[in-house]
């Protein structure tokens, strides 16, 4: 009865947009086990705050709200951020980090020029981009889910078809490229599965926070399993869990902003994980490490012990 | 498909430079087919780039690498190539099966998936090494000799005419170094060729037939016998080889 009264106050628009964070959680979550095992957590990041300007660029050159149109733009301005990373690093002496935060701040710099100034025109039709910062669940419409369906079902579709080539690229490259697969290639190949993932999630997150939903996901289900397939899934389940459950939370009052409930749902998420899952997480390992030294001291006084009846017993025989 | 005399490996004028330091500096090698040959020579010789630019790896400013007579692209079928054991994540969600299975993709191709046959020969090779009672163990939770064992399976399955190896022996306990020279040399008996990036100066005249002294440039190669000598060994080392003075 109660579940009811629930459904019938939220009904239509609350399924919808729970499907949306469902659909983007699962798709941010099995595409982030890769970047966790590649160690590339960082780029997810870079791609989210890099897509801002892209979206109000998009927004400024058509006039339109289509989701489509304004994920195609995030996606093209998150490459572009990416594209620039990996060329100082390769080009330059600049390190890894200085570059991420180089590209990172500049490309959300510039897209918060561009909104302001949008904003300051008074263009009333640009009222709603502003959500792609911190992110807005509660207006996402049935196109949006649509949207967000078919480029994730997309990228989970090549992560599938190309699944041996991507494991292979992720644990060994340099055997991977000396068997004859296109390195570069794939390398590119999965950023752009990235870049998919992020940008599908902008609306409903953010561009600050969209980032740990590729990361903590894969963290959490790192956690469990020792399986790349088993850690894939769990992802996606773990990405979906915390996108719907942050979506009703945020709906239950108003003005509880969507974007940072799901990432908070996903970090408990991660935070039970890490305590309590079995073998890796922290409470197991300090039961282990208890009973490891229970057993040491055991056998040390058993040693010690024998020792000295030993000795007792030399002592007693030695001629004095 | 071999020319009676061909070369195994034919490395001419080979040049590698990082940024504009050469890392290795005009190198000729030739390898014979058939042989089990040492790669020695001091930290930062080049050992590892070597290896690696024979693969295609790493793109050399210049020089030529021929494995029987063709360019690598056209051979990687016929070459194995087994990695430092440091260069991968052992943390990696997966167990030895699967690796060793890696070795079978190359044969594969894109997208088609390893059957009931390469799993077999997975475990023909995880025999091979001995590690066959650890098939679904985690890679995580290997020894490095067990994990040095894993490598050398997969590149076993690759079943291939030349083997690329670097550091086979890097931190492996003494039964596995046995079990691994006796691997190798079972390979040179079959006909293979197998080129080994190697450390221990002490060994390399019980293990090897063959040996190359590289220190930027090629000192010496050749048979050991013959090569393997005190005045090859001060000019690849530099004074820092009294000791061997000894053997």
């Amino acid at each position: 009865m109660e579940n009811l009264h629930f459904l019938t106050r939220f009904d239509y628009t609350l399924i919808i947009v729970a499907l949306g964070a469902a659909l983007l959680g699962t798709v941010s979550g099995a595409l982030g086990t890769y970047a966790v095992l590649r160690r590339q957590s960082l780029l997810g990041d870079a791609i989210s705050h890099a897509a801002l300007p892209g979206i109000v660029i998009a927004f400024m050159l058509t006039g339109s709200k289509t989701p489509l149109i304004l994920v195609l733009g995030a996606a093209i301005a998150g490459w572009l951020g990416t594209l620039i990373i990996l060329s100082i690093v390769r080009l330059t002496r600049i390190k890894y980090d200085s570059a991420f935060s180089l590209v990172l701040s500049t490309f959300f710099g510039f897209g918060l020029v561009l909104l302001t100034q949008i904003q300051r025109n008074g263009d009333a039709n640009q009222a709603g981009l502003d959500d792609f910062i911190f992110g807005q669940a509660a207006t996402m419409l049935k196109r949006d889910v649509l949207t967000i369906g078919i480029l994730g079902g997309f990228a989970l579709v090549i992560m599938l078809i190309l699944w041996k080539e991507l494991k292979l690229l992720v644990f060994d490259e340099g055997f991977a490229a000396s068997i004859g697969f296109p390195t570069r290639v794939l390398d590119i190949l999965l950023t752009s599965l990235f870049v998919i993932a992020i940008v599908i999630g902008l609306q409903a997150v953010g561009a600050v926070l969209m980032s740990a939903m590729l990361v903590a996901p894969a963290v959490a289900a790192r956690q469990w399993t020792d399986k790349i397939s088993l850690m894939v899934l769990l992802a996606a389940c773990f990405g979906a869990l915390a996108g719907v459950s942050g979506t009703f939370i945020s709906s239950i009052a108003v003005g509880i902003p969507t974007g940072p409930t799901i990432i908070l749902c996903a970090t408990v998420i991660v935070g039970f994980s890490i305590a309590f899952a079995p073998n890796r997480g922290l409470l197991w390992n300090s039961i282990r490490q208890h009973r490891n030294r229970r057993s040491l001291k055991i056998a040390t006084a058993k040693l010690i012990g024998a020792a000295a009846t030993k000795n007792q017993i030399k002592n007693d025989t030695r001629p004095s | 498909m071999q020319v009676p005399d061909a070369k195994a490996i034919e490395v001419t004028d080979l040049t590698v430079a990082y940024r504009e330091t050469p890392v290795l500096w005009d190198i000729d090698l030739d390898v014979p087919p058939g042989v089990l040959l040492a790669i020695v020579g001091p930290n930062g010789a080049g050992k590892t780039t070597l290896i690696k630019a024979i693969l295609g790896l790493v793109r050399p400013a210049a020089g030529n690498v021929l494995i029987y007579n063709k360019p690598y692209d056209a051979q990687r079928r016929i070459v194995g190539y087994v990695p430092q054991r440091g260069s991968v994540d052992w943390d990696f969600p997966t167990n030895v099966l699967d690796v060793v299975m890696m070795g079978r993709y190359g044969a594969l191709g894109w997208i088609k998936r390893p059957g009931k046959q390469d799993r077999e020969l997975a475990m023909q090779a995880l025999e091979k090494v001995g590690m066959e009672k650890y098939t679904n163990r985690q890679i995580s939770q290997l020894s490095g000799g067990q994990q040095q064992r894993v490598f050398l399976a997969r590149a076993l399955v690759q079943d291939a005419t030349v083997y690329l190896m670097d550091e086979p022996f890097q931190g492996v306990d003494a039964t596995t170094e046995r079990a691994i020279v006796t691997l190798l040399q079972e390979l040179r008996e079959n006909g293979k060729t197998v080129v080994v990036v190697h450390h221990d100066l002490q060994t390399v005249t019980d293990y090897f037939d063959w040996v190359t002294f590289l220190n930027i440039r090629r000192i010496a190669s050749g048979p050991v016998d013959d090569t393997f000598t005190p005045e090859n060994l001060r000019e690849t080392y530099g004074g820092r080889i009294a000791f061997m003075k000894n053997r």
